[in-house]
């Protein structure tokens, strides 16, 4: 493995200063807030599970975390928890005709969504499959990076959180720290999660990540409008994923998520499924629409289709 | 209340004696502790990012140790079923020393869990009442449960043995013999929902296999009983405890038959999927023969398989069976094999190729070696401490004084050369 050698250099090379460092930290630490620890630490040590929260114990969560985010990230930045919409269920279609492999929804949606830069977390992976062999994802390459897309040959498949009826995710989870929201959204409460990745096994479409490391997310880049159960910043050892842009989406009902909002080709589309008029509906009634990964029955709400 | 306390200050006194053997061994671990604790800081300061895990792999070198350990301590109680069946004479000691080693094991799979997760602050979130425990839904919930459980039965089991040999007294055996019996099914049940945890995942079709949890059974019962043999051994050589060579022979002829089972098992599940060919093939074939150009989990593999059929034929042929020195080869080549084959083996494929397709290569960091060398350490440390004072209360030195309070200690030594037991004959 050419990488072991280095990452083992990264690992034993650290300076004496730096251990002893880490050694107070985290004895302190261990788990456990220290004595004189601010009372926010211990606030946050002791915080529910987010649905079991009354209206009170949230809206203290919630300024707590404003006050805290807006001094580190030297902004005002807001934390909502807007409810789901009655009457909405999220649906997301996929036009695979048009997809270009750009990859500008990758980084919107790195953007809007605050993920950490370094180490990068993508929530959107687009795979570059080869015409001739149809949707084969042994076959798919995501490191493609020719001086021009598309390529010959190839088309393209973006794939991100399916957002399923069934989620596996869920059902695994041990503390109940990720849940299916009523508008059908499957959201992570980041200060329940216990880091124990079961969720990442389970899920068939590589759609959760994990913080290995504490995020790398620069102040000046950092959207301050921010979803409790969204794009607010992750703290290190949890698991995140797409949320439909549930910052905007639940907000502003009729907008769209970011990844839809920049693609140059048209190619992502976003609704409501229960409104008959939508142009999801549209497309699931009139195009010929396939899932992924059907024989799973995870029932996604995310359609592929070819328009053209 | 105060017996009780007078027996712990006892156990207390008992440890801290021994041989110079026994202080070299205990201070030997002590630094590998040490070490894996500063490793687990580094960890902890700086994310699991020091480890090879990524988002790819998830689940590394930690979980396949757990795994491993947790087929140790299953198959190391099971031996109270042959023990029963054979009406082996050293029945209490056979319980007794297996039962221990089924803690130490749990011990072990509890820190190796602790370590893989990214907030050990927030264990309490699995804790009834306190967090959510996501019952009965959640595999990983189920996992929790029986493990705990089956770690506080043994403890009580063995703790309730000794602490009435201790005082001179038999055990109650209405008290022992229902507890011991339901440990048998507890046993079977933390290696099986173990293995359910990985089967249940329709995403991993390599774990997404029916006979994986006979599978992790057969192979926890070639696993657990050798390294047993290995430990009766030990402990007969360098302690005054007596156990029969036939109990040993016996032990290793269960093996073979496990090991005949275990491979079958696996046989079945090689020819279905290289015959059907479909797409779920991928990851088999990366842990067999490597796919596009990565196979740094093939020569493991090999190595495991040849193991294996090698230590089914020691064990199979009587005359190998019954010689130590065949006998201790065997049960080594099935430790490692096994190790390798239930650990990276299982868990990697898994993982390997990823769900999208993607193959990256996991091989683990210093760190997560270190960390994992001091779990072991740390095990082994716990094993010998109960060992310490279970045989000397087996053996009769150990014990309340006359007063009925205060212990006795006659066996200073604990790890004895083996020429001092020259007036013990156990090869009868």
């Amino acid at each position: 493995m050419p990488n072991q050698g280095k990452r083992d250099e990264h690992a034993f090379g650290m300076s004496r200063r730096k251990m002893m460092k880490g050694v107070a930290a985290v004895l302190g630490a261990l788990a456990l807030p220290a004595k004189d620890a601010p009372a926010s630490v211990w606030e946050s040590f002791f915080q529910k599970n987010f649905r079991e929260m009354s209206k009170q114990d949230l809206e203290k969560v919630l300024a707590r975390l404003e006050k805290e985010y807006s001094e580190k990230y030297k902004k005002a930045v807001k934390v909502r928890a807007t409810p789901p919409i009655e009457g909405v269920l999220f649906g997301y279609g996929l036009d695979l005709s048009r997809c270009i492999g750009c990859r500008r929804c990758v980084y919107a949606c790195v953007q809007e969504n605050n993920q950490s830069r370094d180490p990068q977390i993508h929530w959107i992976r687009v795979l570059q499959l080869n015409k001739e062999r149809g949707v084969d994802l042994e076959d798919a390459e995501q490191y493609y990076n020719p001086a021009m897309v598309p390529e010959r040959g190839h088309f393209y498949m973006p794939v991100q959180c399916q957002q399923c009826e069934h989620p596996p995710c869920v059902k695994v989870c041990p503390v109940q720290a990720t849940w299916k929201e009523r508008d059908g959204i499957t959201v992570v409460d980041y200060n329940w999660c216990i880091g124990c990745r079961y969720c990442m096994a389970a899920c068939p479409y590589g759609a959760r990540h994990f913080n290995w490391k504490k995020s790398g997310l620069p102040a000046a880049e950092m959207n301050p409008e921010t979803h409790y159960l969204g794009n607010r910043p992750r703290p290190v050892g949890v698991v995140e994923k797409c949320t439909f842009c549930i910052q905007r989406v639940r907000n502003t009902p009729g907008r769209y998520t970011a990844c839809v909002e920049v693609c140059p080709v048209g190619a992502r589309k976003f609704g409501n499924l229960l409104d008959p008029e939508s142009e999801i509906r549209y497309i699931i009634e009139n195009k010929r629409v396939f899932i992924l990964k059907e024989d799973l029955n995870t029932r996604p709400k995310f359609y592929y289709f070819y328009a053209t | 209340m105060r017996k009780i306390w007078e027996f712990f200050k006892g156990t207390l006194a008992l440890v801290a004696k021994g041989s110079k053997a026994y202080y070299v061994w205990v201070f030997t671990l002590l630094i590998f502790m040490g070490i894996g604790f500063l490793a687990y800081l580094y960890q902890l300061q700086n994310g699991l990012i020091v480890t090879a895990m990524r988002d790819q792999v998830s689940w590394g070198f930690y979980i396949s140790n757990f795994t491993f350990l947790v087929g140790v301590a299953a198959a190391a109680v099971l031996l109270v079923i042959p023990a029963y069946v054979y009406h082996w004479k050293p029945l209490k000691e056979v319980a007794v020393l297996g039962e221990m080693l089924a803690v130490s094991a749990m011990v072990m799979c509890l820190l190796f869990v602790t370590v893989d997760i990214g907030r050990p602050d927030r264990f309490w979130h699995l804790i009834p009442k306190f967090g959510i425990l996501n019952f009965p839904q959640s595999l990983l919930s189920w996992d929790v449960v029986v493990l705990n459980v089956y770690l506080v039965l043994n403890l009580t089991i063995s703790v309730y043995i000794l602490y009435n040999l201790y005082h001179k007294r038999e055990p109650n055996k209405s008290f022992t013999t229902p507890l011991l019996l339901f440990s048998i099914p507890a046993a079977v049940s933390i290696h099986t929902v173990t293995a359910f945890l990985y089967n249940g995942l329709a995403a991993r079709p390599f774990w997404n296999a029916s006979i994986l949890a006979p599978r992790f059974l057969a192979s926890a019962f070639c696993s657990g009983p050798a390294l047993m043999i290995i430990l009766f051994q030990l402990i007969r050589k360098y302690t005054r405890i007596e156990i029969k060579n036939e109990a040993i022979f016996k032990v290793a002829e269960l093996i073979a038959y496990s090991m005949f089972i275990n491979l079958f098992l696996l046989g079945a599940e090689v020819f279905k999927e290289f015959y059907s060919n479909t797409v779920h093939l991928a990851p088999l074939q990366y842990l067999l023969e490597g796919l596009k150009g990565h196979n740094d989990l093939v020569p493991y593999i090999w190595t495991a398989m040849i193991f294996n059929v090698s230590a089914f034929f020691l064990f199979l042929i009587p005359q190998t069976r019954e010689n130590f020195v065949t006998l201790n080869i065997g049960c080594i080549l099935i430790i490692i094999g096994v190790y390798i084959e239930k650990g990276m083996g299982l868990v990697i494929p898994g993982l390997v190729p990823d769900t999208l397709g993607e193959i990256y290569e996991y091989s683990p960091t210093g760190i997560e070696i270190l960390l994992t060398m001091g779990i072991w350490a740390t095990g082994l440390f716990v094993y010998t401490l109960l060992l310490r004072v279970a045989v000397p209360i087996l053996t009769g030195e150990f014990f309340v004084g006359e007063d009925g309070m205060k212990a006795v200690i006659v066996d200073t030594e604990f790890i004895r050369r083996a020429d001092h037991l020259a007036e013990k004959s156990y090869r009868d």
